[in-house]
Order: structure tokens, then C-alpha cells, then sequence
């Protein structure tokens, strides 16, 4: 039985390398089962430490699966005729696998921390130095997500604002600056085509940026368990060009009942 | 330590033979001192909730493949209100109720309290715990836990529903989550009570350990499973009080309106505005404070136990003794300061989701180690496929995956992608599940003869293994595929969304494993049950292993050894040129000619 058993452990890295190769070669009963379609430039930059990542675990995965298998082949009790070999362990080996992982562990954190202050320390700026303004507000709330546009005058925050709930468009090509907060509990704005993902958490403003550069509706997601509602809390993202934009936006902005709106509780500055 | 304790199998004798009175009956095994039914009470208990706790998964399970149609049989007997239909609010309690069982009332339970108890004594050579009192009520206080936790499930939405991380402003305001008022207030009674039973049985443990070896038992002689006791014993008394504080805190938040997780004037589904002047992120750091820590809780007691038996079963000296001491050591010391990689994107600077990163990759390192050493034991081996070796060596492996995925997580970038994503899911049922459970049912097949004094059936284990690894690793490999599409947790219907709409298939593979797997476990309790009494009966040494609770009878009786264990050497001295066997207990004496005695190589 020793063989059948070592075998099935040998299936381990085979299949799970197999399993991760057709999910990636997008062959038939596992189409989509990838990486969603990426819009955002700093998303593929996390794909790319993504796969990098996987190619090294995986190498890794492989190396010791197959060390397991072997040994468990050639160190079979019914089969091998070699007696035990009577020791305790080996200095020198000890810190040869302690140093290696320990050095490739560091370079990979340390290599991640560009793209990490770039997703989440480096707002865009303006052409002048400044921060780049919101270009919308984004509030999260049992289960929903308002949106605000600041209207004519630019401003956000007043009343002339453009309110809108789940539908969130953006220009293409451009970097987006996006202010995004919760009105009630913990929600998390998810982009899974653009790679980002940010809590909101009620007492806090965050802000998240991007720049998406393929038109279409994409999923807006919210991660964060906020209720029994949680998993119908879904927005759109419409990404269209910057005349789609401004049409749109003129649109709402006249389309809104000013004597119906009234700003909800807690939007208030 | 008392040297004569033959008496106490007369006890034993009687509880057979039906002479034994009720008194007797109550003090032997109901409120017992002796670690070992402790042990048991323990064992039985939490292989019970286990029970529980797979069956609410299948509910889980059940809604992500085949969401809102009834559910066959159980689904009736469980949520007969929704006609046999999953509700959105009974799926958020379905997956909190899920992993608080797991948790808190299998895996940590089931280490500490059924093996630790077991094994503590016996293997260190004492007669029973240092504090036996102590020890009954370690047990006596998870009753209370029980209590509240099956109490959370009568009030609607039939349990919490917050997570088991009870995240707030969620888990505090009660108008958040309608219904809840009830069920999350039992919810977090019952995890601090768990606390309070963990941190009664810690003290013990380390008191143990300090106290009470057998002569010429020192730190280095000690099995592996005790020092990862030892370390986890330690985890837990410095990692526990802070859960216990802001367990207290959010439950004054709920009934005192204190405020400790709520921000000035919050309003949540018309609730009156929160007095303020705290933090919701606050309950995260002292969450994962905690439970980071935990999840080390829930694998180095397993980590431990499965060195034994690979060693055993290798009939080798473990690889790099001293090693895997400082590379548990190191785990827990770790272990304390990467709790933040929980909250990469929780809103907390990301200046600290910088250093977290650091140290989280960090802690990847002595858990490599121990894999090395692992295979470096098997290796030039005679490796013997019982059933526990099987389960160990699976341990091994998925671990390997459980590792190596936890790197992702810990790479911030990539996280912003993963975090609460399947990927996730994946990472700790790898860690949990294909790792510790599968040590678990090792050493429950390893250390059977021992509780029992009878085997289990070897070929229904192989079975039971067999199918087990097939199954989850079908239920849970994939999981990684749907983390790459983003595929988020807790959703009770994700296939609303676009993006996920076309992983329904894989998902119903998925459940259809988890079926199985869950099936499957019927062989494990028909084993465990028939084996107590029809298992072949064994001597004390069934297995030719070294450490001292094979030199007791088994079962050991009251006192648990017949004589007075002294220590001449480590517990891993398989193979040994000084003996003709190929095991070397630690109680025997070296060998009179001096010729065969072995001078240790230098390393
Ligand atoms: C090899 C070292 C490990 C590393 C680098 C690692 C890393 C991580 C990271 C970064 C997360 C957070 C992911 C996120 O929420 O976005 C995580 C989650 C988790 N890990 Fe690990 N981990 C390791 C080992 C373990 C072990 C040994 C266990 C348990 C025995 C474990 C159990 C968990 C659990 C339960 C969660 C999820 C908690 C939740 O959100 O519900 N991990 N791990
Ligand atoms: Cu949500
Ligand atoms: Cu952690």
C-alpha cells in the first residue's frame, strides 16, 4: 500500500498545478475563472505581483510536494531494505533553509511596497502641486451606495449637488479621485476590475483613485459583511468617455427634482 | 507523585460490572478531577459540536450552490418558518454560527482541552495536573459557553449574524442587524466564557509543564506536542484578556450604550445617535490582537502532535529537534505583532499596513522550517502507512498550501485584491481544516489505544482517509480559483453580480464534495464508537513509540502510571545503536556495556 500512498500524494502538485494552468489557459468548463478583466494601470501592477508571487510559491509548492513524494516512495517500511538512518539533524542545513527563506521573504515584501504607497499613500496630484479634488463622493449605507457629484459650481458638499444611488460613472483616461465614507456601518467599496478595494468605515473619509481606461459597466461590490442585505448591495461603475461624462452628468443635474431632494442624515459636513 | 495506584482499576472494574453507586458514578466521570476523563469530556464534547458545525457549513454550502430552493430534509427541520429556504439573514448566521462553533468550541477546545488534558500529565510523567480543581472547572465553564451559544440560536434571526469577527458598528447596534438584540448578546457571553475556560485550563498547563515532570524529564527531553502545549498555554494567557476586555466593552456597547466602537452621532437603520467617541476600527485591533495569536492557538498544539507521529511512524529521530522548539517559539513570539495584516484595508494607515507586511512575511519563516524538518525526518526513514501517519503526513502537505498561501495575503498590494475574497476562505480551511482537523483525527487514531485501551479499525481509517483528503481538497482547492476572480465571502447570493455570475457550476462541484466530506465522517463515528467496544484490545505500547504515556497501562488509571517513570533521554530515539528494537522508551535504562553505549554526533 506504501506505493498507492505515496502516490497520492504525488497528485497533490499535479493536480494542483493542473487546476491553476486551466483555470489560467481559460479552457473549456473553467472559462473566467481568472483574473477578472483588468482597466485600472495599478491593477496590473498588483496582477503582476500577484502571478509573481504564484510563480514563486508555486515552485516552491512543487519542490517540497515532490521531496514529500519521494521520500514517502523510497522510504516505504515494506520496501526499503536500507536501515534507518540514526540522526538528530544538521546544523549547517538548518540555516541554509532558514537564511534563503528568510532573504526572499524580505525581498518579496520589500518589492511590494512601491505599488502598496502608490494604491494607497500617493493621491494624485494636479498639475500645480495639489491634491487632486474628488471628483464624487461616495457614501456607503444599508444596502447601498449613494453617489454625489458636485454640480455646476464644482463644489461638493452644497446644494446644487447631483445625487444618485448605485450608478457611478467616470471618465476614461483620467485620474479619478473618489471620497468615500459609510453612513451606518462598515462597508467595503470592491472595483475587482480595477483592483482596488477600500473599508468605509462611519466616522472616517478615505479616499481611493484610479484611472480606468476601457469603457463599459463593471461591478461595484461591497466586501464587507454590513447585514443581512450585504450581497444585494451592488452598484454599477460606468466608465465612458469625458463627453459621455459631461452629457451624462448635465443630465442628471437637470433631470433632479430639487424640491424632492433632500440631503439624508449624516451626509451633512 | 503516588507510585501505587493499581487501586484505582478496581474503580474502573466496577464501572463495568454495574456495582459502581450513583456518587461514585458522578464523581468518577461527570464531576471528575482526573485530567484524562477531563480529557475526555472534552473530546466527546467538542467531536459533538463538530458535528454542529459541519451541518451549519452544509447550510452554507447548500445556498451558494443551489440558492433559495429548499433544503432537502434538514432544511425543514432547521428553518421550518422559511419553508426549507435559506433567508439572507439566516445565511449571515449560518457562516457566523459556523466559524464560532469551529473555533471556539472545536478546534481550540479540542487541542487544548481534549488532548492537552490527555496528554500533559502523561507524557511528562506526572500522576495528574497540578491543579485538578482547577482543571474540572476548566471543563465545567465551557457548559456555560455551550449554554449561551445554543441560546443564540432560539431568538430570530436564530443566531448572530455578525461574523465571527463581530465587526462593529454592525455587532453593537441592534437596529443594524433587526433581531439581533438577543442572539449577539448570548453570542458574546458564550465566547468569553470559552475565554475563561481556556485561560483557567493555560494556567494549569503551564504549571504543569514548570512543575511537575518526572525525574530527568528536562525542557529538552520534552515531546514536541508539550512544548507546543507549553507555547500555546502561553498564547493564550497573554493574548486572552484582551479579547475577554473587548468582548466586555462591546458588550457594554450593546446594553449600556457605552460607545467604546461607535462613532459620535452614528445612525444606523433609524437607531438613535451613538453617544460617540469611539473607534470602529478600535474592536479590530483588539479582535486580531487576540485572534491572530489564536490562529497559532489552533495549529501549534497540532503541529506538535503531528511531529510524534511522523516520527513514530518514520521510526527516526525527529529532524532538528531544537529547531522546531525555537521555530514554535518563534511562531508565538511572531505572532503578536503581525495582527494588523487582518486590516490592510480596513481604513488604518497604511504606513502600518507597511510594517504589518514585514512581519507577517516574517512568520512564514519558522512555519517553512518546520516543513523542512518534517520532510527531513522522513527522509532516510522506514516509513509505516498507519492511518495517524497518513493523516500527518496529509497535514504536511496541505499546510504546505495553507503556508504558502498566506504569503499572498500578506503581500499589501495583492491583498487589496484578495482580502475577503474566497482566497482567503481558502488560505485558513487549508490552515484549519486540512491541517489542524486532519492532525486531529491522527491523533485521535494514535492516541486511541491509549484513552481506550482498544485500536480502531485501521482499514476504515484508511478509508476514512482516504475519501476525507479527496473531499476537501475537492471543497476547498478550488476555493483559490474563485479568490482569483474575486469571488466574496459572506455574500449569501454573489451570483446577483456580473463578475460571479458564471462561477455557479464550480460552486455546485464544490458543495457536491462538501456533501461528501461531510458524509464521510459517518466511517470516522461508526469507527470511534464500535472501536470503544469491539476494537481489538492492545498492551501498553501498540505502536513501539517512545515518549512516556506508552509505559502506562492503557487506559491509564487513576495516577496513570504503575510505577515511577524516570527520564534517561528524549522522546525520539528510534533506531538507536544502543538498542536491539527500533524504539528506545525514555524510561529505560541505557545499556550496561559500555561498548554499546553511542556518543551523540556533534551538530
Ligand atoms: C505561513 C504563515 C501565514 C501567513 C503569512 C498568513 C497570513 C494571513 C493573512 C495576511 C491573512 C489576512 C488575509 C485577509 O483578510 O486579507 C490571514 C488570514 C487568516 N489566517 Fe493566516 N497566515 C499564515 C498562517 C496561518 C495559520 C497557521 C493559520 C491557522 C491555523 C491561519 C489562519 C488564518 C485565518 C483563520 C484567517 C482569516 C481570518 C478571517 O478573516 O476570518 N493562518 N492569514
Ligand atoms: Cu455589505
Ligand atoms: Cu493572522
Amino acid at each position: 500500500m506504501g506505493r498507492f500512498w505515496s502516490l497520492l500524494f504525488l497528485t497533490v502538485p499535479i493536480v494542483g498545478v493542473g487546476i491553476f494552468v486551466w483555470a489560467m489557459a481559460d479552457l473549456p468548463g473553467m472559462k473566467g475563472h481568472w483574473l477578472p478583466e483588468n482597466i485600472n494601470p495599478q491593477g496590473e501592477i498588483i496582477d503582476s505581483l500577484f502571478m509573481f508571487i504564484l510563480y514563486l510559491t508555486g515552485a516552491i509548492f512543487v519542490a517540497t510536494s515532490l521531496v514529500l513524494f519521494w521520500f514517502l516512495w523510497k522510504y516505504d517500511a515494506s520496501r526499503c531494505a536500507e536501515p534507518v538512518k540514526y540522526m538528530h539533524g544538521s546544523h549547517t542545513l538548518e540555516v541554509v533553509w532558514s537564511i534563503l527563506p528568510a532573504a526572499t521573504l524580505l525581498f518579496i515584501a520589500i518589492y511590494q511596497m512601491n505599488a502598496w504607497a502608490d494604491a494607497k499613500m500617493r493621491r494624485p496630484t494636479l498639475p500645480d502641486g495639489s491634491l487632486r479634488p474628488p471628483l464624487a463622493e461616495v457614501t456607503g449605507r444599508q444596502f447601498e451606495w449613494r453617489i454625489r457629484y458636485a454640480g455646476k459650481d464644482g463644489i461638493l458638499g452644497n446644494e446644487d449637488d447631483v445625487s444618485i444611488a448605485n450608478d457611478l460613472h467616470v471618465p476614461a483616461n483620467e485620474e479619478v479621485v473618489l471620497k468615500i465614507k459609510s453612513q451606518d456601518v462598515l462597508h467595503s467599496f470592491f472595483l475587482p476590475n480595477l483592483r482596488l478595494k477600500q473599508d468605509v468605515v462611519p466616522g472616517m473619509k478615505q479616499h481611493v483613485w484610479f484611472k480606468a481606461n476601457r469603457t463599459g459597466v463593471f461591478d461595484i461590490v461591497c466586501a464587507e459583511l454590513c447585514g443581512w442585505g450585504h450581497y444585494k448591495m451592488r452598484g454599477r461603475l460606468t466608465v465612458e468617455s469625458r463627453d459621455d461624462f459631461n452629457r451624462w452628468l448635465d443630465l442628471q443635474s437637470r433631470e433632479q427634482n430639487r424640491a424632492e431632494f433632500t440631503p439624508t442624515t449624516g451626509e451633512a459636513e | 507523585m503516588s507510585t501505587t495506584t493499581l487501586d484505582t482499576h478496581d474503580t474502573s472494574a466496577h464501572g463495568h460490572t454495574g456495582g459502581m453507586s450513583v456518587g461514585t458514578f458522578i464523581k468518577t466521570y461527570v464531576f471528575s478531577l482526573d485530567h484524562k476523563i477531563i480529557g475526555l469530556q472534552f473530546l466527546f464534547s467538542t467531536l459533538l459540536w463538530f458535528l454542529v458545525g459541519g451541518l451549519l457549513a452544509l447550510g452554507i454550502r447548500w445556498q451558494l450552490a443551489w440558492p433559495w430552493t429548499d433544503m432537502p430534509v434538514i432544511g425543514r427541520m432547521l428553518f421550518s418558518a422559511e419553508g426549507g429556504q435559506i433567508s439572507p439573514e439566516f445565511y449571515t448566521t449560518l457562516f457566523t454560527m459556523h466559524a464560532t462553533v469551529m473555533i471556539f468550541f472545536v478546534i481550540i477546545p479540542i487541542l487544548a482541552g481534549a488532548f492537552g488534558n490527555f496528554l500533559i500529565p502523561l507524557m511528562i510523567g506526572a500522576d495528574d495536573m497540578a491543579f485538578p480543581t482547577l482543571n474540572m472547572l476548566s471543563y465545567w465553564f465551557m457548559w456555560p459557553a455551550f449554554i449561551f451559544i445554543g441560546m443564540s440560536f432560539f431568538w430570530p434571526p436564530y443566531g448572530a449574524g455578525a461574523g465571527w469577527t463581530s465587526y462593529p458598528p454592525l455587532s453593537v447596534v441592534t437596529q443594524a442587524a433587526p433581531g439581533s438584540d438577543w442572539a449577539q448578546t448570548m453570542w458574546l457571553l458564550g465566547v468569553t466564557m470559552v475565554g475563561i475556560s481556556s485561560m483557567l485550563g493555560s494556567v494549569n498547563y503551564l504549571t504543569t509543564i514548570i512543575q511537575m515532570r518526572a525525574p530527568g524529564m528536562t525542557m529538552f527531553r520534552l515531546p514536541l506536542t508539550i512544548w507546543a502545549m507549553f507555547i500555546t498555554a502561553i498564547l493564550q494567557a497573554f493574548a486572552l484578556p484582551v479579547l475577554t476586555a473587548a468582548g466586555f466593552m462591546q458588550l457594554m456597547d450593546r446594553v449600556l450604550g457605552t460607545g467604546f466602537f461607535l462613532p459620535e452621532g452614528l445612525i444606523a437603520n433609524n437607531s438613535d445617535p451613538a453617544s460617540g467617541g469611539g473607534q470602529p476600527i478600535l474592536w479590530q485591533h483588539l479582535f486580531w490582537f487576540y485572534s491572530h495569536p489564536a490562529v497559532y492557538i489552533m495549529i501549534l498544539p497540532a503541529m506538535g502532535m503531528v511531529s510524534d507521529i511522523i516520527a513514530c511512524f518514520a521510526r527516526k529521530p525527529i529532524f532538528g529537534y531544537k529547531p522546531m522548539v525555537y521555530s514554535i517559539s518563534g511562531i508565538a513570539g511572531l505572532g503578536f505583532i503581525v495582527w494588523g495584516h487582518h486590516m490592510f484595508v480596513s481604513g488604518m494607515n497604511p504606513m502600518l499596513g507597511m510594517t504589518f507586511m514585514v512581519s507577517t512575511m516574517m512568520i512564514a519563516l519558522p512555519s517553512a522550517v518546520k516543513v523542512f524538518n518534517w520532510l527531513g525526518t522522513i527522509w532516510g526513514g522506514k516509513v509505516q502507512f498507519t492511518t495517524p501517519m497518513l493523516f500527518a503526513l496529509s497535514f504536511v502537505s496541505m499546510f504546505i498550501i495553507g503556508g504558502l498561501s498566506g504569503i499572498f495575503m500578506a503581500a499589501t498590494p495583492v491583498d487589496i485584491f484578495i482580502h475577503d475574497t474566497y482566497f482567503i476562505v481558502a488560505h485558513f480551511h487549508y490552515v484549519l481544516f486540512a491541517g489542524t482537523a486532519m492532525a486531529v483525527f491522527g491523533a485521535i487514531y494514535f492516541w486511541y489505544p491509549k484513552m481506550f485501551g482498544r485500536m480502531m479499525d485501521e482499514n476504515l481509517g484508511k478509508i476514512h482517509f482516504f475519501l476525507t483528503f479527496l473531499f476537501l481538497n475537492g471543497t476547498f482547492f478550488t476555493m483559490h480559483i474563485l479568490g482569483a476572480v474575486g469571488f466574496p465571502r459572506r455574500l449569501a447570493d454573489p451570483y446577483d453580480y456580473e463578475t460571479f455570475r458564471h462561477l455557479l457550476p464550480m460552486n455546485q462541484f464544490m458543495s457536491i464534495c462538501a456533501i461528501c466530506m461531510v458524509g464521510t465522517q459517518i466511517l470516522f463515528a461508526f469507527n470511534f464508537i464500535y472501536s470503544m467496544f469491539y476494537g481489538a484490545p492492545v498492551g501498553r505500547n501498540p505502536w513501539g513509540a517512545n515518549s512516556l504515556e506508552w509505559t502506562a497501562p492503557s487506559p491509564p488509571g487513576h495516577g496513570n502510571f504503575d510505577f515511577q517513570p524516570i527520564v534517561y533521554r528524549g522522546p525520539y530515539e528510534y533506531g538507536s545503536p544502543e538498542v536491539d528494537t527500533d524504539f528506545y522508551p525514555q524510561t529505560q535504562p541505557p545499556p550496561t556495556d559500555p561498548k554499546r553505549i553511542h556518543k551523540p554526533e556533534q551538530h
